[in-house]
């Protein structure tokens, strides 16, 4: 043993110079241990690995308030909803009856970057979470294509809180009833709610609040109660050719809500209002399982590349470090296809994996590398290489780019065909030679995002005639719809709209139809 | 970097999304909390318990797509001993492996595809007595005795230093400074820097000599007018004021003698748990007697009246004069309002059954609000005629509507019984 002569030994009170001693000791933490262990990680970070953040804000918090985090998509506050107060109470039971652990932090794509740490951490998993949120996450966060393109992180929280107080005034105004009605439709299409093919435009609060006050003052404005006593004329029966129709009303169109919003007859102002919130925020949420992998991977390979250099620093002692690969060890388990979990892959698990196969391409290539990634294998900059990919790719691409041989034979990953037709699964390739690229593929295909989302088009509507709206589904081969959660979804859209909708399931190769749902509003 | 400790920030931000789910599924809720009652086990449910609902009472429908025929692939992890070309036997029930979906239902556990709820005792017991109501409570209320409460009554100019309302008496206080021209201390202030100023500037000045003697002017006036006089001083005031209160002596009348089994005694046993713990719900200022009864009848505390066996012969009027005697000694028909629940086989001795009747028909129907008979049947006899008891009362009661009688066969009838029994009722009954 030996410490800085001169200096009393610690005894448990905190020993923190500039530059070196142990961050902390044992499991207990303070503020100042939290601020001085994120200096210290902060050094690094900007140091070593050059991350480019958000500013940073972590907030600690209780058991129960991670619910609350939970239970709101993570944000820190949204509007009032059943579908919230059930997600708590569902998250709530698991946790007390010790299904479900809470997560050590959650972090918000926000700026500043909010980081939320549980209390019940020790110190060393304070450290770690803050190396993993604040640095890992918020770096993917502000560099990562997609979010750059889809997400205004300055103007979320803003937005937030203007759609709770919009909600909850429209609440006051209309009743929680009417208010329930639209919320429950809209939130049954947010998946159907998104601009998947250009940029999203970027939330402004301001011109947001401005718009709603601007539509609500022309309502006064021109407000005249003879329009009610006008008797309803005859329509004019415009002669409608269908592809002019559908070049004025912007068909086809993906996005059910932004339709519903624009050209939906029977809604209230105020209920396409409502209509946008969940389609903005839904669309907030769009690229988030787009780079899942990529962005745990990025953050877990982040905390452990900055925990083991505190450690080699003498940061933090060997107990602490011991804490940090176990917890780590937990985090990166991949269960094999047998030993339940349904086989699926842990993000961190793969994420890390390729990460930190990345690395070892860069700096420690074999052969087999070299053949495989001519452009990076050796190249010795792993931290460029690495932030460079965290930057340009998605899970699918980054997949299709960057698995390599090694990290398949590590996975031991094989590819099973299922055809529903033969009694029996076939293993059609496994990592072997001849297996790689198809294996690789058939990964990356699996993370498409077209996977994720039902692919439903409005195709046509009949304005001047009973103003069916008609819906395509191009299916997916084999892929159907859930036939009674398509159906009530439809309901709700019905709702919405005012008038019947049509859904039809095509077989997009053959246009064959597959199925056909039709619903209509419970009131007419 | 801010670091912020969120930890004492106002918890329950869901609490109010709680609400709305249980509004959400109130009729489902209300299915389940009746249920778990019918299932026997009313006290443990009552201390505020776990319910699960069916989750399509809380179902978030969305567009999903399923795997339903053609062929896809999979690609997974931890292969062992596989090569390529291997044939695997699908695994049993189900078209293949991770077919997602199951999810959120799944953490319920208790049965398949349920929601769990955690209600407290009073969320429990609102939504099972929901809209039920002890009748005829509102007829006496008159006559109640009455209790006295403290109610605001505006101020008064004395009263204890702990009453001062402190708004009131600096309004006061500041109308009178106002009103007597006191000085501010801005304006004392500013004429003292003034004569400073002057001092400094021009000593001797006509001006200087005219500020000192306003100054002189609001310095006496300043010590003479204070702040805060007596006579400012203002105290909340409060009288007693009577409060009406419904009083209601709810007498529990039960045969334990031989002929009732253990089965029957639990049927009743159960009626009366459901009636106390309504009673206890829904009227803070009810009295609850029990009385059990084989030959003689005597009057019992809660615990033995629920729990302890007894057991002997039948004779009904022993509890009906028993009940008389309490109601002369405790409550005076004048102050309370009275009701009786009686459950027992309808076997009773050939020569009391008419005592019976006399007395119920002279003495007690005109003193009681309500009368609730419930005659537990055997479970075997399926047909079954009337018994005496029945008769009997039966003709009592085409005269009297105080009286309701009801035939409880299985425990499922209880709860139906029960509600037909106190629901509230549009308008009062004449």
């Amino acid at each position: 043993m030996n410490h800085i002569p001169g200096l009393p030994i610690a005894g448990g009170g905190r020993r923190s110079e500039a530059g070196g001693g142990l961050l902390y000791q044992g499991a207990d933490w303070s503020f100042d241990t939290l601020r001085n262990s994120y200096d210290a990680i902060e050094r690094i970070a900007a140091e070593e690995l050059k991350l480019e953040i958000y500013p940073n804000r972590i907030e600690v918090i209780t058991a129960e308030q991670m619910l609350d985090v939970y239970t709101s998509h993570g944000m820190p506050l949204i509007y009032k909803h059943w579908s919230f107060g059930k997600r708590f109470v569902g998250h709530e039971n698991a946790y007390r009856r010790g299904l479900m652990g809470l997560a050590y932090e959650v972090v918000i794509n926000s700026s500043p970057c909010i980081s939320y740490l549980m209390e019940e951490n020790s110190a060393t998993m304070q450290a770690l979470v803050i190396a993993h949120a604040a640095f890992g996450h918020n770096h993917f966060f502000r560099n990562n294509r997609i979010f750059r393109e889809w997400t205004d992180p300055s103007g979320i929280l803003d937005y937030l809180e203007f759609a709770r107080s919009y909600i909850a005034r429209c609440e006051e105004r209309h009743g929680m009833r009417a208010v329930e009605r639209i919320l429950d439709a809209a939130h049954a299409l947010q998946n159907q709610g998104v601009h998947r093919h250009s940029g999203a435009k970027l939330i402004d609060l301001k011109a947001e609040q401005q718009r709603d006050r601007e539509r609500r003052e022309h309502e006064e404005r021109s407000f005249n109660d003879l329009w009610r006593t006008l008797p309803n004329g005859k329509t004019v029966a415009a002669s409608d050719t269908q592809s002019e129709r559908r070049r004025r009303l912007g068909l086809p169109e993906e996005n059910l809500l932004y339709f519903l919003e624009k050209n939906a007859p029977k809604l209230a102002p105020w209920e396409r209002e409502v209509i946008r919130i969940v389609r903005l925020i839904a669309q907030y949420f769009y690229p988030q399982p787009q780079a899942k992998m990529m962005n745990e991977g990025c953050a877990t390979w982040v905390h452990s590349e900055i925990m083991s250099r505190l450690h080699e620093q003498g940061r933090i002692d060997d107990a602490a470090y011991l804490e940090v690969i176990h917890s780590t060890t937990n985090v990166i388990t991949q269960p094999g296809f047998d030993q339940g979990g349904g086989g699926s892959f842990n993000p961190y698990a793969l994420g890390y994996a390729m990460m930190s196969d990345i690395a070892r391409v860069c700096t420690d290539p074999t052969d087999e590398d070299r053949r495989w990634f001519p452009d990076i294998a050796g190249n010795n900059d792993a931290v460029g290489t690495l932030k460079h990919a965290w930057s340009e790719y998605r899970d699918e691409s980054f997949i299709l780019q960057f698995l390599s041989p090694a990290v398949m034979r590590r996975f031991r990953m094989f590819r099973l065909l299922d055809d529903v037709s033969k009694p029996y699964l076939l293993v059609d390739d496994i990592h072997d030679e001849a297996g790689y690229r198809e294996i690789r593929r058939a990964l990356a295909r699996s993370y498409d995002p077209s996977h994720f989302y039902a692919d439903i088009e409005i195709v046509d509507l009949d304005l001047s005639g009973d103003r069916c709206l008609r819906l395509e589904h191009r299916t997916r081969a084999g892929h159907l719809l859930a036939e009674q959660d398509a159906r009530a979804s439809l309901r709700h859209l019905a709702e919405l709209w005012g008038y019947e909708v049509k859904l039809i399931e095509l077989d997009p190769q053959t246009d064959t139809v597959l199925a056909t749902h039709t619903a209509a509003p419970l009131r007419v | 970097m801010d670091i912020i400790d969120r930890r004492p920030n106002p918890h329950g931000k869901n609490l109010e999304n709680r609400q709305r789910v249980l509004n959400k599924a109130r009729d489902a809720v209300q299915r389940a909390a009746r249920d778990a009652v019918a299932s026997g086990k009313l006290r443990e449910v009552a201390q505020g318990s776990a319910i699960s609902i069916p989750s399509d009472a809380l179902h978030e429908p969305s567009f999903q797509r399923v795997f339903t025929g053609g062929s896809r692939d999979i690609v997974l992890s931890g292969n062992k001993v596989f090569s390529r070309g291997d044939r695997i036997q699908r695994p049993p029930g189900g078209k293949g492996g991770g077919g997602g979906g199951a999810g959120e239902a799944g953490e319920s556990g208790g049965g398949e595809d349920s929601f769990r709820f955690v209600l407290t005792r009073d969320e429990f017991l609102d939504l099972f007595f929901d809209d039920l109501e002890l009748p005829d409570l509102v007829k006496r209320e008159i006559t109640t005795t009455e209790t006295m409460a403290s109610t605001r009554a505006g101020l008064a100019s004395e009263g204890s230093p702990s009453q001062l309302d402190l708004g009131r008496t600096m309004r006061y206080s500041m109308a009178r400074r106002i009103g007597l021209r006191r000085p501010k201390t801005e304006t004392v202030r500013e004429l003292e820097a003034r004569i400073a100023l002057l001092e400094d500037e021009a000593p001797g000045g006509e001006e200087l000599t005219a500020l000192r003697a306003e100054l002189a002017l609001a310095l006496r006036r300043l010590n003479r007018i204070p702040w805060v006089d007596p006579v400012d001083l203002r105290y909340r005031r409060f009288t007693q004021t009577p409060k009406p209160s419904a009083r209601a002596v709810m007498f529990c009348l039960m045969d334990v003698s031989g002929s009732m089994t253990e089965r029957m005694k639990d049927l009743a046993k159960q009626f009366f748990l459901l009636l106390h713990v309504f009673l206890e719900r829904r009227h803070k200022q009810v009295d609850v007697v029990f009385i059990r009864h084989a030959e003689a009848a005597e009057e019992v505390d809660e615990e033995k009246f629920f729990t302890d066996p007894r057991t002997g012969g039948t004779i009904v009027s022993s509890a009906l004069h028993e009940m008389i005697k309490i109601q002369k000694a405790r409550y005076p028909v004048s102050g309370w309002n009275i009701y009786v629940a009686q459950a027992s086989d309808g076997d009773n001795s050939a020569s009391d059954t008419p005592k019976s009747c006399l007395l119920l028909q002279e003495t007690i129907l005109p003193i009681v609000q309500y009368y609730a008979y419930i005659e537990i049947v055997g479970s075997g006899a399926i047909i079954r005629g009337e018994t005496d008891l029945w008769r009997g009362y039966k003709r009592v009661a085409e005269s009297m509507d105080q009286l309701v009688m009801r035939q409880v066969a299985e425990k499922r009838d209880i709860f139906p019984v029960f509600r037909d029994l106190f629901a509230r009722r549009a308008e009062a009954s004449p």
